[in-house]
């Protein structure tokens, strides 16, 4: 009897200790959120004064010049198809090119990230603080400096959407590579093979089918993000979208809006399908 | 002891050129290379242009170094962007996931009123996913104006979307059984979601979010140059200026908070699932 009502009582102290930490950390946060409301200017007067200004601006960008719905004449709404494609076409085009060098880049990096592949402690270190760096610069600082020193163009967008790639993946590939199977490994070591061998013939073909997944997976935010690169004078779209919100032609707004949003749910779409029937073989073998 | 002609003939699959057998895999390859090099011509990437945004890009890094703030008003400036940046990240976030909460539910097969009702709240999370945080941020500025007011509005809206996605799937693999339990007392279908689906729902929650506030910490520090507040702005000024030893300064900071706010995030996230989860 004793015994229960002890446990009863530490019971109820543990769940008065936990409840107290809730409340704290809510109270902490209740102050966080107060104070950054302040500082970024959060007015709900602003709000509710200007949100029919949003409402409008939704409505004006559905409604062509003369008044009427974008849908009643597709034809007037994309009237500037052909250019649009091809600018479209540009921004894939630079997700390809960059998704590439990073993601070879990436390959060529990752091995010398993993401890278990490469047993120099300095030289997995280094690699990962590089990686690390590559992937916590956001791609658009990485594209106002290279704008700078490649001039405007696609070339600056590319580098950097290689650049953040390297880091994004490298890490991820690493990560692949730190939990393969090591039997190989021990028996390529053992019949005299070099560093390469050991990962020609041993990693890589645990690995190469989920290398692929990623590097697609990569492609798809890749393609997002060349989409906006424009906006710093690196290539593709975002130069074209930037400049028909700034000068208010409403219809090219949506227009460009929709051309973008459909490519990106096409190309999710299919890199999903392909991603599963990599992940699927990798399950069957 | 086998020959290696003995061995070649057991394992003939294993001996094969890799190009062989295997067509459809080469031929995808080839066109990814013919793409590639079809890319680096229309794209008009020469030689002569990377090598000499190299040497350009040395000089750039060159001049970079030391990362010096200049004076002690602009390191203070400089702070208080950060700052900024930090608090439009976790205004945007917090909004966000209350209001993606109870949409959450709209969008999730077994919480939802109807099927219609959850495919607009699908199809809707697409749509506000698909659009990038700095085409939400010009939006915004539109309406509230320039300043970081307009950043939290976007990174909100944006991340209504994730959330929106995120939050459903979570509540559609929720288990079903202590629901049943608390049904078959004689419970609510209010002290059902209390009891029997928040409980299984909120550590993932709260990881997701965290998550996403570490993510919108980058997000948060790059919509100033559209000029949505935060330090963007001042790292697109500082780039027009040419000031590249403040720039590696700025660059700096932004890469010190986001580590700090990583490791901040992901300590949390395991003292709120508890276990590692690898």
């Amino acid at each position: 009897m004793t015994t229960l009502n002890t446990m009863g009582v530490a019971y109820a102290q543990a769940v008065v200790a936990k409840r107290r930490q809730l409340w704290l950390g809510l109270l902490v946060l209740g102050v966080c959120v107060v104070f950054s409301g302040h500082i970024t200017e959060i007015s709900f007067s602003k709000f509710y004064n200007n949100i029919g200004a949003f409402t409008s601006y939704i409505v004006r960008i559905a409604h062509l010049e003369n008044g009427q719905s974008v849908l009643s004449d597709p034809v007037e709404w994309f009237w500037g198809w052909k250019k649009w494609l091809a600018l479209m076409g540009e921004t894939l085009l630079m997700a390809y090119v960059g998704t590439l060098v990073g993601a070879s880049a990436a390959l060529g990096l990752c091995f010398l990230a993993s401890k278990n592949v490469t047993a120099n402690a300095s030289v997995v270190f280094i690699t990962r603080r590089f990686l690390e760096f590559a992937r916590t610069v956001p791609e658009m600082v990485f594209a106002l400096i290279f704008v700078v020193a490649f001039s405007l163009g696609p070339l600056p967008g590319i580098l950097a959407l290689a650049i953040h790639t390297t880091g994004a993946l490298g890490k991820l590939f690493a990560e692949v590579v730190e939990n393969i199977d090591m039997k190989p490994i021990d028996g390529v070591v053992s019949t005299g093979g070099t560093w390469l061998h050991k990962v020609r013939f041993a990693v890589l073909p645990q690995v190469a089918s989920n290398f692929a997944s990623y590097a697609l997976l990569r492609f798809e935010i890749n393609v997002r993000g060349a989409a906006v690169l424009g906006f710093v004078g690196a290539g593709g779209i975002g130069q074209t979208l930037l400049e028909v919100i700034r000068k208010f032609y409403y219809s090219d707004i949506s227009a460009l809006l929709v051309l973008i949003i459909a490519t990106v749910m096409v190309i999710d779409a299919v890199t999903e399908k392909i991603r599963h029937r990599l992940l699927g073989q990798e399950i069957a073998s | 002891m086998s020959t290696r002609e003995e061995l070649r003939q057991r394992h003939s699959t294993e001996f094969q050129p890799f190009y062989e057998g295997n067509l459809r895999g080469f031929a995808i390859a080839l066109a990814g290379v013919v793409l590639f090099g079809f890319g680096l011509h229309t794209l008009d990437i020469t030689y002569a242009r990377i090598v000499g945004g190299v040497g350009e890009l040395g000089r750039i890094v060159v001049l970079m170094f030391p990362p010096d703030p200049g004076t002690w008003t602009r390191t203070g400036i400089y702070l208080y962007a950060m700052l900024e940046t930090l608090a439009i990240a976790l205004v945007g976030t917090l909004t966000a996931a209350t209001l993606a909460f109870p949409l959450g539910f709209l969008a999730a097969r077994n919480t939802t009123m109807n099927r219609v009702v959850q495919f607009f709240a699908r199809r809707s999370f697409d749509t506000l996913r698909g659009v990038d945080i700095l085409i939400w941020a010009l939006i915004w500025i539109n309406v509230v104006g320039l300043g970081p007011f307009a950043g939290v509005l976007a990174l909100a809206m944006l991340d209504l979307g994730i959330f929106g996605k995120l939050f459903s799937e979570a509540i559609e693999v929720a288990d079903k059984n202590p629901v049943e339990g608390i049904m078959s007392t004689g419970g609510s279908s209010v002290t059902a979601v209390r009891f029997g689906i928040l409980p299984q729902l909120l550590p993932v929650l709260m990881s997701q979010v965290l998550y996403a506030f570490e993510a919108n910490t980058r997000s948060a520090s790059i919509i100033g140059i559209v000029g949505a507040g935060g330090i963007g702005s001042i790292l697109s000024e500082q780039i027009r200026t040419v000031e590249f030893q403040q720039m590696s300064f700025v660059i700096l900071l932004i890469l010190v908070t986001v580590s700090v706010i990583d490791h901040l995030c992901s300590k949390l996230r395991f003292s709120i699932i508890g276990v590692r989860a690898r």
